[in-house]
């Protein structure tokens, strides 16, 4: 083999895209905060505090070493309590984004590529949804499906995941169908239609596979936006209903007291923040990592 | 124009069909309907109570049903209160201004600030103003409004005072202090710390897109031409570069409108500005179906409109589209 030619590494696209994804500083960091976010409150268990103990002797404790994040009303201690939320929050958030991102991909998907009628109908319906005010929808659903007799509804966890993923597809559905319109037409999908490939294949194996960084992408930004969203839901009070802490309800909590112990609202929130800002700097990496018009030299 | 005016609002005519049949099913699904009270009520009889379904026709086809709705909803009339015993409308209509001052108001701040953050950011990329601005933006973006909100509450609010009177610096709650009904100047005073809640996030996302989008622009021909037959640096950015790059932000702020209400909801529940969205909150707390339905059809509705404008203004800003 040619001296030159075998200088060059071999790379999947995975690796390759791995590596000039960690490239961007911010986004590697990002993957360690979240991870360690995510790690903290699966290891929630350890905590020697149980989230709903209540303590009313010493309630509205500060900050200290044995309660770190302080104590709310009830004298629970608010540290187990925010990494008990996390495991809610970041549950809720990556289970909406797939829910809608799924949908959003099956939509877009049969839209861009069949194109006609249906195309035509699909994309009335996003817009329908596309103008619905998001949070009076999501409150109003919330507040009605959990009245419903049915056993599942009675479970507000389930339906705050439900109701965010139903009205949040229509962004990656508009995303994917814009991608599919270009990319029916380009010449390998002629060449395997040519060669008898059925439209199942041609949209599965062919066009499909060419969309996941612009979905990626998208999908962290769903994420950021679907972790908002429950938190402001359950803020407002028609999220995830007590005693299951979230960091939104904990928020709101924090607000009655705001005269007695004005720093309770800072760590929910400061999570709430830390969690998105990290979800958008590894989305502004993958960007990054998945445009082939972003030159990286190698170091 | 006017033709195409026409048209696009003819266009929005399927839209509004499809989300008044999703609110449609959605109330007659509604936990008894409207006659949950009357079900409660042991002095009403099963006969009776059937008579009452005859006559609000509720044994009608669902069909008959959405049409009398809908007609209903068309002449404004959205049912009464559950809880106020008060026309929907009709309270509705008080709210109205309220929010649309809040919101126009977190509107004009926003590009007041974002507009000359974007072109300055545009101007000199990467330089200290930039890369400051990126770190300020990114984290603008990912405040909740919702926390900024009780933060600048207890900062401005709880925690600092006048140092004079040991009056809040700030007021929280409301549209004006007591006594001060209808005063411009305590409105605006009241509106500070909504306002700034409501725009710092947006003021984040658009001048983030200001920037890349003047940045897009600067590379193209028209820009150099403009250059190289000597016009000066404020002429180029200002009436070549900025108005190309200012109509993508137009589609932006239109798709963006339901976004801007979801987070007057916020702020109006958090400072009790007497809005529609702390009607709504209210509403939703005391299961009052009408007036929930009635606000998120409106709301739909404004947004709706909203869009249109945009559309035109976006016409009107760029030659290049032609209306047939």
């Amino acid at each position: 083999m040619n001296e030159a030619l075998t200088t060059v590494r071999e790379q999947s696209m995975t690796t390759l895209i791995l590596r000039r994804f960690f490239k961007h500083r911010l986004a590697g960091i990002a993957v360690g905060v979240l991870a360690v976010l995510v790690l903290a409150s699966l290891l929630a268990g350890l905590s020697p505090y149980n989230p709903t103990d209540q303590e009313p002797t010493n309630h509205f404790e500060e900050p200290n070493s044995v309660h770190w994040f302080g104590t709310d009303e009830l004298g629970r201690d608010v540290f187990s309590r925010i990494l008990y939320g996390g495991r809610v929050s970041l549950a809720v958030g990556l289970i909406s984004t797939f829910l809608s991102i799924f949908l959003g991909v099956v939509v877009g998907a049969l839209s861009g590529y069949f194109g006609g009628l249906l195309d035509a109908t699909l994309m009335r319906i996003t817009d329908a949804f596309l103008t619905f005010p998001t949070i009076f929808v999501l409150i109003l659903l919330g507040a009605f499906l959990r009245e419903q007799q049915l056993f599942i509804l009675q479970n507000s966890i389930f339906v705050v995941i439900i109701i965010i993923a139903a009205l949040s597809w229509m962004w990656p559905a508009r995303l994917v169908r814009g991608l599919f319109l270009v990319l029916r037409e380009k010449e390998f999908v002629a060449a395997s239609r040519a060669l008898g490939g059925s439209n199942t294949r041609l949209i599965v194996r062919h066009i499909l596979p060419n969309c996941v960084g612009p979905i990626l992408v998208s999908g962290t930004l769903q994420m950021a936006s679907a972790i908002i969203t429950e938190s402001g839901l359950s803020y407002l009070g028609f999220g995830v209903q007590p005693p299951t802490p979230t960091w939104g309800s904990i928020l709101s909590t924090a607000q009655s007291q705001i005269f007695r112990a004005p720093w309770l609202g800072f760590f929910p929130g400061f999570m709430i923040f830390i969690t998105v800002m990290a979800i958008n700097y590894i989305g502004d990496g993958l960007r990054d990592a998945f445009d082939p018009y972003v030159i990286h030299t190698e170091k | 124009m006017s033709t195409y005016a026409l048209r696009r609002v003819l266009q929005t005519i399927p839209i509004v069909f499809i989300i008044s049949i999703l609110l449609f099913l959605m109330v007659r699904a509604a936990p008894g309907g409207p006659l949950t009270a009357a079900r409660r009520n042991p002095n009403i009889s099963k006969e009776q109570l059937e008579a009452i379904e005859e006559r609000l026709g509720l044994n009608d086809p669902l069909m008959v049903q959405y049409g009398r709705w809908m007609g209903n909803m068309l002449r404004g009339e959205m049912g009464e209160s559950i809880k106020f015993r008060r026309p929907v409308s009709e309270m509705i209509g008080e709210r109205i201004p309220n929010t649309l001052i809040l919101v126009g108001a977190s509107f004009f701040v926003t590009l007041l600030f974002a507009v000359p953050i974007g072109i300055l950011s545009a101007r000199k990329p990467y330089s200290l103003f930039d890369y400051s601005m990126t770190t300020i933006t990114f984290i603008g973006q990912a405040i909740p409004v919702y926390w900024l909100g009780l933060g600048l509450i207890v900062i401005f609010y709880v925690t600092l005072k006048n140092p004079f009177t040991g009056d809040p610096l700030f007021p929280v709650g409301g549209m004006n202090s007591r006594g001060q009904e209808g005063n411009l100047l305590d409105t605006l005073w009241h509106l500070v710390l909504p306002v700034s809640a409501l725009s710092l996030g947006w003021i984040a996302w658009y001048s983030r897109f200001l920037r890349s989008s003047m940045l897009d622009v600067l590379h193209e021909d028209y820009v150099r031409t403009a250059r190289a037959k000597g016009l000066g640096e404020r002429l180029v950015y200002y009436r070549h570069a900025l108005r190309n790059a200012i109509l993508p932000l137009v589609t932006l702020i239109a798709l963006d409108l339901p976004s801007l209400f979801a987070g007057a909801l916020f702020v109006e529940t958090i400072f009790s500005w007497p809005g529609m969205g702390r009607l709504f909150w209210d509403a939703a707390k005391g299961r009052d179906y009408p007036v929930l339905l009635g606000v998120v059809m409106i709301t739909a509705v404004l947004i709706i409109v909203c869009n249109i404008i945009a559309d035109l203004a976006y016409g009107w800003l760029d030659p290049q589209v032609k209306y047939e």
